[in-house]
């Protein structure tokens, strides 16, 4: 079960902030969640290898060469905030 | 009847025996979303529009077209389309002009179809009544205090209105299937890997996969020929020759071995959905099919497992919605740390953060094995029991939701509404192809019978579905007024 520290603590790995007020609520929601998850503990998979992809592909190699044009203007055409070709945020280190 | 209510396949014959331009079709769908009060659509893109129509008669006029050329629908508004708002249903990506095609867009627009916009959807795909929508809930043309499901509501409401041909959809856990048969029109969800997942907004990657929505098998065929293929831009998707799916529509289905599963029919199925479904199944005996009742023991955990692999995977798919290079950004952040987490805090609506925060507590040191890898391992045994059924039958039926259409508003809190997802979520879990057929009505509202086939199976299931809608009409039943 999640408890408050824990709600805090998963918010912070997910750069979620939960308000005060929805504390509660939230971990209740997210608990009841864990709590449907808890049927998968009545099934033995001892000797079951987990599923990783639906039809058990594995990654595709390709030759190492350049097929794509540069496109980073336009990219940037769409970001919040730039400046010099870079994507600006508030300053991390002065 | 007008000319809104003709299939796919009749408006390629009516434009290619100049019944009408595409011009002329394209303002009639325009006029008919534009009145339409049902909030199927987040963006209409009439001025895109006319212009192809109008390219798309030029094809025409001088033979050049293909087989679906000129013909109008809708993009649910998680796939990108080069200059066109894609916001995936969220307010985090309200102001995100897509810079490139996705994959699909493309296909379609190298076929000179026609974009009238883009629909509504559940937060990027997450739900099963498009009320997660930044952009507020889509109703069902049936009944409009009812959800048309989700989370490809949009698109399903406006082919069941008729204010679309056909509209694309995606399916991670039902999302086409179930709001086709919430809506009373054909849904299909094809083989995981058979269309490109480049440029559809991510939600479970290993799950994600598009499909057409249309009022008939026969336009499903013709939709999936148009979009299905290997892509190199995504590295899932199979290296696998595309047949004609319109082919084999026609094929005999006698001797056809249906499976029922004993746990797609126990507690939870409302009665009248049961029977609906039931005389269906005798509709393809009456053809010939053979009927034998089946087990898929672990499907009863498809629900825990799908709402932990599923929300595991995209609490790391949308880590990329941070605020930085595309989508929202908050108001003055006084740092780094505040300009993530009001970003994020602002920019998405309440179950996409439930689901962001179950993945990554269960996949946080010390719960990984006890969740996701628990899950993972479950999703293999319910891979398996479809396997072991697939050696002794063609086709799994049964139903796709376990009611009708409930009413917006209807599900206060989440667990309820991933309950009602139990018919769907093996399919995807299995990553095998599923389809929904209009199967009759029940309390006045339709009913969708599920199909679920072996993999790369898709041919075998319109054929299927076009021998049922052969002698059936629940397909060309609309709501009152159309």
């Amino acid at each position: 079960m999640i408890d408050n520290a824990q709600l805090k603590q998963i918010a912070h790995l997910s750069k979620l902030s939960v308000d005060d007020s929805a504390f509660e609520s939230s971990a209740q929601d997210l608990n009841n969640i864990l709590a449907l998850a808890q049927q998968l503990s009545q099934i033995n998979t001892d000797e079951i290898t987990p599923m990783a992809h639906p039809l058990h592909m594995t990654q595709r190699l390709r030759e190492d060469e350049v097929k794509e044009q540069n496109h980073s203007n336009r990219f940037q055409s769409i970001a919040p905030k730039t400046g010099n070709q870079h994507y600006l945020v508030p300053t991390v280190i002065e | 009847m007008g000319i809104h209510n003709k299939t796919v396949a009749e408006l390629v014959q009516g434009l290619k025996n100049k019944e009408f331009s595409c011009v002329e079709l394209t303002q009639n769908y325009l006029q008919r979303i534009k009145t339409s009060n049902l909030n199927a659509f987040i963006t209409i893109t009439d001025e895109l529009a006319l212009a192809q129509a109008r390219d798309a008669d030029e094809k025409i006029a001088k033979n050049q077209s293909g087989a679906l050329t000129g013909i109008p629908y809708a993009h649910k508004d998680i796939f990108c389309t080069n200059g066109i708002k894609t916001s995936a249903g969220s307010k985090m990506l309200d102001n995100f002009i897509a810079p490139y095609d996705a994959t699909v867009s493309y296909k379609l627009n190298q076929q000179h179809l026609v974009m009238l916009g883009k629909t509504n959807m559940d937060e990027f795909a997450m739900g099963s009544s498009n009320e997660s929508s930044f952009y507020g809930a889509v109703k069902n043309p049936w009944n409009q205090n009812k959800s048309p499901g989700g989370s490809s509501g949009g698109s399903a409401a406006a082919v069941a209105a008729r204010l679309v041909p056909f509209a694309t959809g995606t399916d991670t856990g039902g999302s086409i299937r179930q709001p086709s048969s919430l809506c009373g029109i054909t849904g299909l969800k094809p083989t995981y890997g058979r269309i490109s997942r480049y440029g559809m907004i991510a939600y479970a990657s290993s799950l994600d996969q598009a499909g057409p929505i249309t009022q008939t098998a026969q336009d499903a065929a013709l939709v999936l020929n148009a979009i299905a293929g290997f892509d190199e831009k995504d590295s899932t998707s199979a290296r696998r020759e595309v047949e004609d799916y319109t082919a084999t529509l026609n094929d005999s289905i006698k001797g056809l071995k249906i499976g029922l599963p004993r746990e797609f029919f126990s507690e939870g199925l409302d009665d009248d959905v049961a029977r609906v479904v039931m005389t269906a199944v005798k509709v393809f005996e009456s053809m010939g099919a053979i009927v034998q009742d089946i087990s898929l023991p672990n499907s009863k955990f498809a629900i825990p497992t799908y709402y932990i692999v599923a929300p595991c995977e995209c609490s790391s798919n949308l880590s990329r919605m941070d605020g930085v290079r595309f989508g929202y950004r908050c108001e003055n952040p006084k740092d780094l740390e505040d300009l993530y987490l009001r970003s994020r805090t602002e920019g998405f609506g309440a179950e996409v953060k439930r689901r962001i925060m179950i993945g990554n507590y269960a996949l946080s040191a010390g719960y990984y094995d006890a969740y996701y890898l628990k899950a993972q391992k479950v999703r293999h045994l319910i891979s398996d029991d479809f396997k072991k059924a697939f050696k002794t039958i063609d086709v799994v039926m049964g139903p796709v939701s376990p009611t009708t259409a409930f009413d917006l508003g209807a599900f206060t809190d989440p667990v309820s509404m991933y309950l009602a997802d139990i018919y769907t979520l093996s399919a995807n879990l299995a990553g095998l192809p599923g389809m929904s057929i209009p199967a009759g009505f029940a309390q006045g509202l339709p009913v969708g019978l599920q199909m679920i086939g072996n993999y790369w199976h898709e041919s075998k299931l319109l054929n299927i579905a076009h021998q049922f809608q052969q002698i059936t009409d629940y397909h060309r039943q609309t709501p009152d007024g159309l």
